[in-house]
């Protein structure tokens, strides 16, 4: 089967991001880019499933700006077989890049479909959900285990109780949760390699998608900041504190 | 105006999560319907009818909605906004509102707006982005406002005093292309992480997962929760449903004690808006003591049983 992976540019998790003067939005010029997190989970669950010999084809999907492309070229580095790119320097919400995503898989005809459960950036949590709906996919968010049986895909989700297990009619949509796996590092041979494999460039006029945005963004802010710092010297002095000044115990 | 809300219950009958999402619902205005979807779900519904300021409740009672499947609570969803015109689906923003409502919003052809922590208009709300450095205001253009809700945002409304009609509603079929296999469910007698007015959290200075009844001991006495950091989750000390953050479970509590968490930006963001933080950890430079309201340093394993003594010794 033929696996598609979205994966998208996202400030790397390691910034400490920082809100515009202008309050327009969150400082993102002049700052380390990498791919979501959960979204390299996802390329590398569509790896280990071609490794396994239940996947024959992993494409990575990119949508965004020019820059997107680097994206792609990780993912292609760490094993992806080709890529594409959907052109865009507009703000792309999750409804948006939803509906990109369909048309493509309606071109592409993958199985499977994997998605990052969120991405660290707007932390909305949508998109994966979203495509299943637009297509009539079942979907699995928030996977810790994902094994085909036969024409159906049984996976495990992380809930807020513990562990709940779905088993899904191909072809379907999966969103990675953090336990899934340990993403592999790409080697420097595989870089070189990558940089030979193709990407397709569209925009969202050639798959006919209206991306333009439902919400519109009053201004950003930066949360108030806590006043911490205080140090106890010692358990007797902690606890003390705790019951006759903070009164929570 | 009216609103739908999706009800978050489970075999205990209605779940904490739910009485926060009224509460942001009464922000917004206008009236209120709770959605109860499952089976033999009537007690959660039952509940639901108590919950002051309530108008109706929608009793969904059908093997169909058994397990909350999103390929099949969706389209019950998606009939009810559409024949009723609610101007607001809302939901917690819970793994399972997180599951269904996204769903929902893209059949309604709705961007939605998720994990809100205020409301400043019916169509204008507070969210957090960038695990929580950053608050945006964003206003809606949708005709119908998808929404899912911050438990942490909203102080749980009243649970007694209302007596809401109950009206059965049903008349969309399971779609089946989802089957539930099974669930493994934590048990434990301790309170619901997200509910709980103490939370003591261990991280990856636990060095194993035996360690944590050195915490578990403690969260007895406090009648606290226990939650965990993505690394102690990780390195499969404790179940991923204890992890705190991002990414996890966000919480709130009165008092948030964390014991050998360093206080990466991904743990801060799920826990930064507990009323009291109290942070022990024999690094002296680790960033939650910054945030911390009282910080101890040294070694947990000679802290964590003197506290617990000292607990012991009473008031």
């Amino acid at each position: 089967m033929k696996i598609l992976v979205a994966v998208k540019r996202v400030v790397d998790y390691n910034v400490k991001v920082r809100v515009k003067a202008d309050k327009t939005g969150v400082e993102t010029a002049n700052v380390k880019m990498s791919m979501n997190p959960f979204d390299e989970i996802g390329v590398e669950e569509a790896l280990r499933l071609r490794e396994a010999g239940v996947a024959t084809e992993v494409v990575a999907v990119s949508m965004g700006v020019q820059q997107c492309q680097e994206t792609i070229r990780t993912a292609l580095a760490m094993g992806a077989d080709r890529g594409i790119h959907v052109l865009s320097d507009a703000v792309l919400e999750p409804l948006a890049v939803a509906k990109l995503l369909k048309a493509i898989v309606e071109k592409e005809k993958p199985e499977l479909v994997i998605l990052g459960k969120q991405a660290i950036d707007d932390d909305c949590n949508q998109t994966g959900q979203m495509l299943a709906a637009l297509l009539s996919w079942p979907q699995a968010t928030f996977a810790s285990k994902v094994k085909r049986e036969g024409e159906r895909l049984v996976v495990t989700r992380e809930v807020d109780g513990g562990l709940e297990t779905v088993s899904l009619k191909l072809p379907a949509v999966v969103t990675t949760d953090l336990r899934l796996n340990e993403p592999r590092y790409a080697s420097l041979p595989n870089i070189m390699k990558a940089k030979k494999k193709p990407i397709d460039q569209l925009t969202p006029e050639t798959l006919g998608v209206d991306v333009a945005p439902r919400l519109m963004t009053l201004k950003v802010e930066e949360p108030a900041k806590r006043q911490g710092g205080r140090k106890v010297a010692s358990v007797a002095e902690l606890v003390d504190k705790l019951r006759n000044e903070a009164r929570v115990i | 105006m009216t609103i739908l809300l999706l009800a978050e219950h489970g075999a205990e009958g209605l779940k904490p999560a739910t009485l926060n999402t009224v509460t942001a619902a009464v922000a917004i205005g206008g009236d209120i319907h709770i959605l109860v979807a499952g089976q033999n779900c009537r007690p959660a519904a039952e509940s639901a009818a108590k919950i002051p300021g309530i108008a109706k409740v929608l009793l969904a009672d059908d093997a169909a909605y058994a397990h909350g499947m999103a390929e099949d609570v969706a389209p019950l969803i998606v009939k009810l906004a559409r024949d009723a015109s609610y101007s607001h689906v809302l939901a917690s923003a819970t793994t399972q509102g997180k599951n269904v409502l996204p769903r929902v919003a893209a059949l309604l052809d709705v961007m939605q707006i998720s994990d809100i922590a205020a409301v400043v208009s019916p169509d204008t709300f507070v969210r957090p982005i960038y695990a929580g450095n950053a608050l945006a205001t964003v206003q809606s253009k949708d005709g119908i406002k998808v929404i899912t809700v911050r438990g942490t945002g909203f102080a749980a409304a009243p649970a007694e005093g209302g007596s809401a009609a109950i009206e059965s509603v049903g008349g969309t079929a399971a779609a089946g292309l989802s089957e539930f296999v099974g669930a493994e469910l934590s048990k434990s007698e301790r309170p619901e992480l997200t509910a709980a007015r103490i939370v003591i959290s261990g991280g990856r200075g636990m060095q194993s997962g035996d360690n944590f009844h050195l915490i578990e001991a403690i969260a007895d006495k406090l009648g606290a929760a226990v939650g965990a950091s993505r690394a102690a989750v990780d390195a499969g000390f404790v179940p991923n449903d204890y992890q705190v953050g991002q990414t996890g479970k966000i919480v709130a509590p009165e008092l948030y004690i964390a014991v050998g968490i360093s206080g990466a930006i991904q743990h801060l963001a799920g826990m930064k808006d507990s009323k009291v933080i109290v942070a022990i950890n024999k690094d002296e430079e680790a960033p939650m003591f910054q945030i911390a309201d009282y910080g101890l340093v040294g070694d947990l394993f000679k802290i964590l049983p003197e506290l617990d003594a000292e607990l012991a010794k009473g008031k």
